[in-house]
Order: structure tokens, then C-alpha cells, then sequence
């Protein structure tokens, strides 16, 4: 496990992945993808059917799904009417760059030879990324973490709760997933600084 | 009175009504440090060490207050933190 390297003299981004791993990420970011649009994720403000079906804006409820709250929080605390309004302008084009990073991510893995089934085991996807293609990457192994930690309830210094945990449960695994993407954030942080 | 404080003083009562809001940032268990003092860097062209002071301020404090302007500016500001996966909220500058 190597992460992300930048090559000194291409200045491209490189990593090698087994293919069970890029396999992982590509589903982990298609979840995103249907997560994103999800309509029955965005909840519908009961009110007139007939000036619900006239606003061709954005939402301006908080979603209901804590990992969509996350994903887009409120921006004004302690004032509904103004986070209802910045939601409306803003959540239609926060979703839909998210879910484009995510597509970026499945994209980028397939073109680099990800069969739709993979079936040989010892095969390794080469990925090269260029700097702004591994800026969308990383903001998207954020989502990806922001997803799966609130998903696990991770909080600050609860290591010791997640090490304690036997190695068959499912939310250990989904944790070392998550820890797994940390450490990829991690190296993709540094090989693009 | 001198031309000049008079000027100085509209000018100054100018700023206070332009520039009375801020975009906080707030401390989340899951934004790596490396990537939060990237987002900084990246975003508000800070250099390095104020970005890791903000980042540090944001990780003990609980958070920190990353940029100060007009309303407009802030939401701006707040907009591209989520586009990063920070967890970021406006408000009027104490």
C-alpha cells in the first residue's frame, strides 16, 4: 500500500491499486453517486401540490438523512428563513459537483482498465491523474469519508472503541474502509502540495 | 476640521457597513488536518503558516473564524468550503 505519489518529472499524480481495491473505491463512489440523487433524499416540503409544482429551485429544508446534512450543512445557524434561502441557490449546484467528482472517480478507474466484473485477482489498475483531476479525487475521498463517518458515528479520539471491535463485525470492516481512505486522502494531500 | 480625518472617518464607517460578516469554520471529526490547511491554502491563497494556524484553531478551539467581508463575499465562502467537505456557516463579525 503506497497511496498516491507525484512523479517528479510528468508532475502526474500515480497510484497503483489491486483490483479488488479499485473495485471498492468505484463502488463506494457509485453509492455516492445514487445517494446524491436520491430524490426521496430530499424531502418534500408538504405544502400546495400546485406552487410545489411551479418552484423549479432548490430545496430549502435541511435533508433528513444525517450524511446529506453533512454533505450540505445549514450555513446560517439559528436562522431557518436564511439557511432555507442559501439551500435553495446553492444545494442543486453542491449535488450536482459531487456527484460529477464521484463519476469522475468510477470514469477515471475504468478507463484505466477496471473491468465492469473483475475476475483476475492479481490484476492492478495504474491511475494518473493530473493536478485539477486529483483535486476533484480528493474533495471527493472527503465525501466519501464525510459519508461513511457519519454512517459509523466516528468521532474525535474513539480509535480504541473501533481497535476493540472483533474483526467480523461489519462496522469494524466499514471502519478499516474508512481508515483505508484516510490514509489515501492522506498521500493525495501531500502528492499535490 | 482637516480635510484629510474627515475622510479618513467616512472611509472608515464605510468598511464597518461593507464588512460586517465572517465564515466560520467548524471542527468535525472526520477532515484530515493535511487537507483542511490545504483547503485554506487553496481557497483564501493563505500561505502556509496561517492556513495551519486556522487549522489548529478550528481543531482545538472547535472552530475558527476563516474569512471576513460582505454578506455576498461570505456565502461565497461558505459555498466553496462544502464544495470541499468543510463544515462552514455565516454570520454577522461579533
Amino acid at each position: 500500500m503506497s497511496g498516491f505519489v507525484r512523479h517528479r518529472r510528468s508532475k502526474l499524480i500515480h497510484a497503483t491499486f489491486p483490483v479488488f481495491e479499485a473495485d471498492l473505491l468505484r463502488s463506494l463512489a457509485s453509492q455516492i453517486v445514487e445517494l446524491l440523487h436520491n430524490e426521496s433524499a430530499i424531502p418534500s416540503a408538504t405544502r400546495d401540490p400546485l406552487e410545489q409544482m411551479l418552484d423549479f429551485s432548490g430545496p430549502t429544508t435541511e435533508p433528513e438523512d444525517p450524511v446529506l446534512l453533512r454533505l450540505f450543512p445549514n450555513a446560517y445557524r439559528g436562522d431557518e428563513e436564511s439557511a432555507g434561502e442559501f439551500r435553495r441557490f446553492t444545494e442543486g449546484a453542491l449535488r450536482d459537483g459531487k456527484s460529477r467528482a464521484a463519476a469522475t472517480i468510477i470514469d477515471v478507474l475504468e478507463e484505466a482498465g477496471l473491468p465492469s466484473e473483475p475476475t483476475e485477482e492479481d490484476l492492478t489498475i495504474d491511475v494518473e491523474l493530473d493536478q485539477e483531476t486529483a483535486l476533484v479525487w480528493m474533495r471527493s475521498f472527503t465525501d466519501l469519508r464525510l459519508a461513511l463517518g457519519t454512517r459509523l458515528g466516528v468521532e474525535e479520539g474513539d480509535e480504541d472503541y473501533w481497535d476493540a471491535l472483533p474483526d467480523e463485525d461489519p462496522r469494524a470492516q466499514a471502519h478499516h474502509i474508512y481508515e483505508w481512505l484516510g490514509f489515501l486522502q492522506e498521500t493525495l494531500v501531500h502528492a499535490v502540495s | 476640521m482637516d480635510p484629510g480625518v474627515e475622510q479618513d472617518l467616512s472611509l472608515d464607517a464605510t468598511t464597518r457597513l461593507d464588512t460586517p460578516w465572517v465564515t466560520i469554520v467548524w471542527n468535525d471529526p472526520v477532515n484530515l488536518m493535511s487537507y483542511v490547511t490545504f483547503v485554506f491554502q487553496k481557497h483564501f491563497g493563505y500561505g502556509k503558516k496561517k492556513a495551519e494556524k486556522l487549522m489548529h484553531e478550528v481543531h482545538e478551539d472547535g472552530k475558527s473564524v476563516v474569512s471576513t467581508g460582505t454578506r455576498e463575499e461570505m456565502e461565497r465562502d461558505v459555498q466553496a468550503m462544502h464544495e470541499y467537505g468543510l463544515w462552514a456557516t455565516l454570520s454577522k463579525a461579533e
